[in-house]
């Protein structure tokens, strides 16, 4: 989602391997969606995340989509146990990791089965042939084999032996057959990859970093590689390959980056530029956990990881950090939110500066712990006990965790108080290609700990920002105690004065509101000055908004779409623009929330468009529901 | 270093507001005291407390100090020694702060051995919450919230300590006052998570429950002083010992045949001897000091020594390089 916005004219086609019988060599394409699927032991994962790689180093804009079982291995050949891994590529720009595939690569029954009702008429089915055994057929719970019964024929099914051929391609390497068999996603890869024109040598080096230590295994895993890119090539199974071109993307150099790498890395950032050490207190969630994995690999970076005995501890101990002048922050998902709330309450009280990420998946309780959601909204606004307002910030895409990371971070010591990163995850575990950012250009985050002990007292505030001193233990002459217990507008001492605590309340609220001053203006993609219809949307949803508003935009009719990043305190002139259009809707992955917000807030009459079932919205889902909302 | 400090330095300006007669004054008053031998500038100084009487600690030491909440100040106090190692961190805690509500973040902490003190009242009820039964308070305790008496078995804040593979674990009595300060300098001097049961007593909800190791009358004969590497001796007189009777511990009378050789000896750094003294019971008599001593790297240490270490190795981490990692292109 990089394109000048004079390339990101018109909706990406899905067209990908269609027009029957008459491929020719190289037909060209401008947008394909892959959907990678099999068991969890499968490698579709691995196989769709190299894939994405190829395709962003061959140019195109790229988005992807993993949909992870939530067992780790389920029993093998079952429809629970399929893990999927989608990613479209195209040589326009792409919002979303496309509503349906256009090549479903399906490595047994029980995947097929779990993908088919996606797959349009016509689409492109590719099969290993030699998985669809009576046994597999029967787990998957089919009655009949399903390539055999013509039950596919709305389809083009391409069966290919790709156990065999995988197992020919490696009789020499001394592999035991399990060995072997889990080389099959590598031959399905290399196929994939001659289909579309991919160059495969950035997976062999992929490869070489990673079997670094297993000679053996890299040698048959690059054997695989090739062995399916060959095929592709030899067989006369498909007429043709296809190129979908570079799409026209911002000049600069990039990477493709997931949600959470990306978190990481924003993490790190602030903490560079800060020149504060980065602390992470986290206890393992799904789906959080990456970004606990990648920081315990930056030590060299100042990085302390620490994983805690459980989601209070981790926010616990990040507090202790913050209070001893580290960039402190701590990764969870909704249920370990619901943990760590009474903790946050004391940040709050006591004012410093932490980052609390949740991750959204689908609940409520251990809910669909794989699946994205967007429901801790108000959790997030309201779910302390007392008044204790938060600033919160929502990425909207992986990239754009970077930025919000790095901002949360920025916003916490400046105005010393827990801010709460959203993304969720559809972000955490999606990719796209991400322009590097130079790093010397990076907005500013001064840390300025108090040093003088000339009239301190810890909750003396900064006249502008409202925000207290950070004075951290080792100090000579700022020795203080914190807590708590209610206390002292400037002193800090412990008060029941019944007005000092109403005064100290409503200042940090005034602290937190205040923040609103440094939001850019809220940015509107479509009628600038008013018009039918705008679609509010917040998080990992911008991507399917974006793209269902400009394919109705170019029907001719007035819609148009807000996207929130900063979600308290809200931009100061959202309520303004809002009012410019005949009709608001938000559209969000729960029930309501911030529809909630927004008619609490500016009393305007908002619609919600929900969807709650652990997935992204279909653009088609949200095209026809701007439709209906526009007739009426 | 500037000049040596003096007890009124770690005085606050906050009012001492626990009830006039509670144990809590006699350790506050010891710490205090004891703080300037340690030589280390107020400012290094951090006490961190949870909720709870006993956590109300910080207040009233003029060092930096956190009074967080209930139960997670081992969680918060972690994260400060980690990032902080150059810190004299303190942890203060009470039976129900760090045995109930915090019990899990007390255990963790110990056995991962983060280099700090952690001091926990023991007085067997809740006083703040106005008198329920603790989880150290005795089966059959009557309490507001046990009317017909407790049927909940306690924890022994010992046996816990060293089930939790804890390297330093020590008991002492508010009012012994030396003891006391005996235990918070072996306490200080321990690298590692030292753990202080300081038996405390609550005279508004639980008044006497150690008076047997607190009454001068009486409290020799209960009471049985643990020294390293000498004879478990205990009574008015120094004229009772500890001796094992096959694999029992059992009280012999000295004299008539039985000397001080035939008695079990102290050894702090066996841990099957400190399990078999903190389970001593009647007629056994209660052991005070240090029940377990042992060295093992420090989680902090060992953290700070893999970041210096992958320093040395890659060198500080350059963000430009960071960020650009991985396959890469350009669009032009």
């Amino acid at each position: 989602m990089a394109l000048p916005p004079e390339a990101a004219g018109h909706a990406a086609e899905s067209s990908g391997l269609r027009g029957g019988s008459a491929h020719k060599a190289g037909q060209r394409r401008d947008s394909v969606v892959i959907r990678f699927a099999g068991d969890s032991g499968d490698g579709m994962q691995l196989a769709g995340m190299q894939f994405t790689a190829e395709s962003a180093l061959a140019g195109n804009d790229i988005a992807t989509l993993p949909d992870f079982p939530a067992e780790i291995r389920a029993p093998a050949g079952t429809i629970a146990g399929v893990s999927g891994f989608q990613v479209n590529f195209s040589s326009n720009e792409v919002f979303t990791a496309g509503d349906e595939p256009t090549v479903l690569v399906a490595m047994n029954p029980a995947a097929l089965k779990a993908n088919l009702d996606d797959v349009p008429p016509n689409g492109v089915i590719i099969v290993d042939k030699e998985a669809f055994s009576e046994a597999n057929i029967k787990r998957a719970g089919y009655t009949s084999n399903p390539l055999n019964d013509h039950s596919l024929d709305k389809y083009q099914v391409f069966q290919v032996d790709v156990t065999k051929l995988t197992t020919t391609a490696l009789h020499d390497t001394g592999l035991n057959n399990r060995a072997v068999f889990r080389c099959r996603n590598l031959f399905v890869l290399g196929m994939i990859s001659w289909l579309y024109q991919r160059p495969i040598e950035s997976t062999v080096r992929w490869l070489e970093g990673r079997f670094k230590k297993t000679p053996d295994l890299l040698n048959a895993n690059v054997k695989a590689l090739r062995a399916g890119y060959n095929y592709g090539e030899t067989t006369e199974m498909f007429a043709s390959s296809y190129e979908v071109p570079p799409a026209r993307i911002v000049p600069g150099t990039y990477r493709n980056i997931t949600g959470n790498t990306a978190t990481a890395l924003g993490f790190v950032a602030a903490s560079v530029r800060s020149g504060r050490p980065l602390f992470l207190g986290s206890y393992p969630i799904t789906p959080a956990s990456d970004v606990l994995h990648d920081l315990a690999s930056l030590k060299n970076f100042e990085v302390y990881t620490f994983q805690a005995e459980d989601e209070i501890a981790g926010v616990a101990s990040a507090i202790g950090a913050a209070f001893g002048g580290a960039i402190a922050i701590t990764t969870t998902s909704g249920p370990g939110m619901n943990l760590k709330a009474e903790a946050v309450g004391l940040a709050v009280k006591t004012e410093l500066p932490l980052v609390i990420t949740d991750i959204q998946r689908a609940g409520p309780s251990t809910g669909m712990p794989t699946k994205p959601e967007q429901a801790d909204l108000l959790q997030a606004m309201y779910g302390r006990h007392g008044e204790s307002p938060i600033p919160i910030i929502a990425a909207s895409t992986p990239a754009d965790c970077f930025d919000c990371a790095y901002e949360a971070v920025r916003i916490a010591i400046k105005y010393m108080t827990p801010v709460i990163l959203m993304t969720d995850g559809q972000l955490a575990n999606g990719a796209e290609p991400w322009p590097l950012p130079d790093a010397n250009k990076l907005p500013e985050i001064k840390v300025e700990f108090r040093t003088d002990p000339n009239g301190f007292m810890p909750y003396i505030r900064d006249p502008e920002t409202l925000s207290r001193p950070w004075a951290i233990p080792g100090t000579p002459g700022l020795e203080h105690r914190i807590g708590g217990l209610s206390s002292e507008d400037q002193t800090g001492n412990v008060s029941y004065s019944p007005a000092n605590n109403e005064l100290m309340v409503r200042t940090r609220a005034r602290k937190i509101a205040g923040i609103a001053r440094e939001i850019p203006p809220t940015t509107v993609f479509g009628d600038q000055n008013g018009g039918d219809l705008v679609v509010l949307g917040w998080g990992s949803t911008y991507g399917s908004i974006r793209e269902a508003v400009k394919q109705i935009r170019e029907k001719g009719k007035s819609v148009s779409h807000i996207h929130l990043r900063y979600l308290n305190p809200l931009p100061s002139d959202l309520e303004s623009q809002l009012r410019k259009f005949k009709k608001v809707m938000v559209a969000e992955m729960n029930m309501g929330q911030l529809l909630k917000l927004v008619r609490a807030d500016y009393l305007i009459d908002a619609i919600g468009c929900n969807k709650i079932q652990g997935r992204p919205f279909k653009v088609s889902e949200l095209t026809s529901r701007i439709s209906r909302v526009l007739e009426g | 270093m500037a000049t040596a400090l003096s007890r009124k330095d770690f005085v606050s300006d906050q009012e001492v507001r626990w009830c006039p007669g509670c144990g809590d004054y006699a350790i506050l008053a010891q710490v205090q005291r004891i703080m300037p031998e340690f030589g280390i500038p107020r400012e290094k100084i951090v006490f961190v407390s949870g909720i709870g009487c006993s956590s109300r600690f910080p207040y009233y030491m003029n060092t930096y100090g956190f009074h967080t909440i209930h139960g997670r100040a081992p969680a918060i106090a972690t994260g400060l020694k980690v990032t902080r190692p150059d810190l004299d961190v303190w942890v203060v805690t009470g039976d129900g702060d760090g045995l109930s509500i915090g019990g899990n973040h007390l255990i963790h902490a110990l056995r991962r051995n983060v280099d700090f003190k952690i001091l926990l009242f023991n007085n067997r009820i809740y006083g703040l919450t106005k008198g329920q039964y603790s989880p150290t308070s005795e089966v059959g305790k009557v309490t507001k919230s046990t009317p017909a008496g407790s049927v909940d078995f306690p924890f022994n804040p010992i046996t816990v300590a060293l089930g939790s593979s804890a390297t330093f674990v020590c008991r002492t009595v508010d009012v012994e006052q030396k003891h006391l300060g005996e235990m918070l300098k072996r306490a200080h001097q321990h690298r590692g998570a030292s753990f202080v049961e300081i038996l405390q007593n609550c005279n508004i909800f639980n008044d006497g429950a150690f008076n047997e190791l607190s009454d001068k009358q009486i409290k020799a004969d209960h009471q049985l002083v643990l020294e390293h590497g000498k004879p478990l001796i205990f009574g008015k007189n120094k004229d009772k010992g500890i001796r094992m009777n096959v694999q029992r511990a059992e009280v012999v009378q000295l004299g008539n045949g039985v000397t001080e050789k035939d008695l079990v000896v102290h050894d702090e750094t066996n841990l099957s001897l400190a399990f078999m003294l903190a389970n001593f019971e009647a007629p056994l008599p209660t052991p005070v000091g240090v029940f377990y001593a042992t060295s093992r790297p420090t989680y902090d240490g060992a953290m700070n020594k893999q970041l210096a270490d992958a320093k040395a190795k890659s060198g500080t981490g350059d963000l430009q390089e960071l960020l650009n990692r991985g396959d890469t292109w350009k669009v032009n």
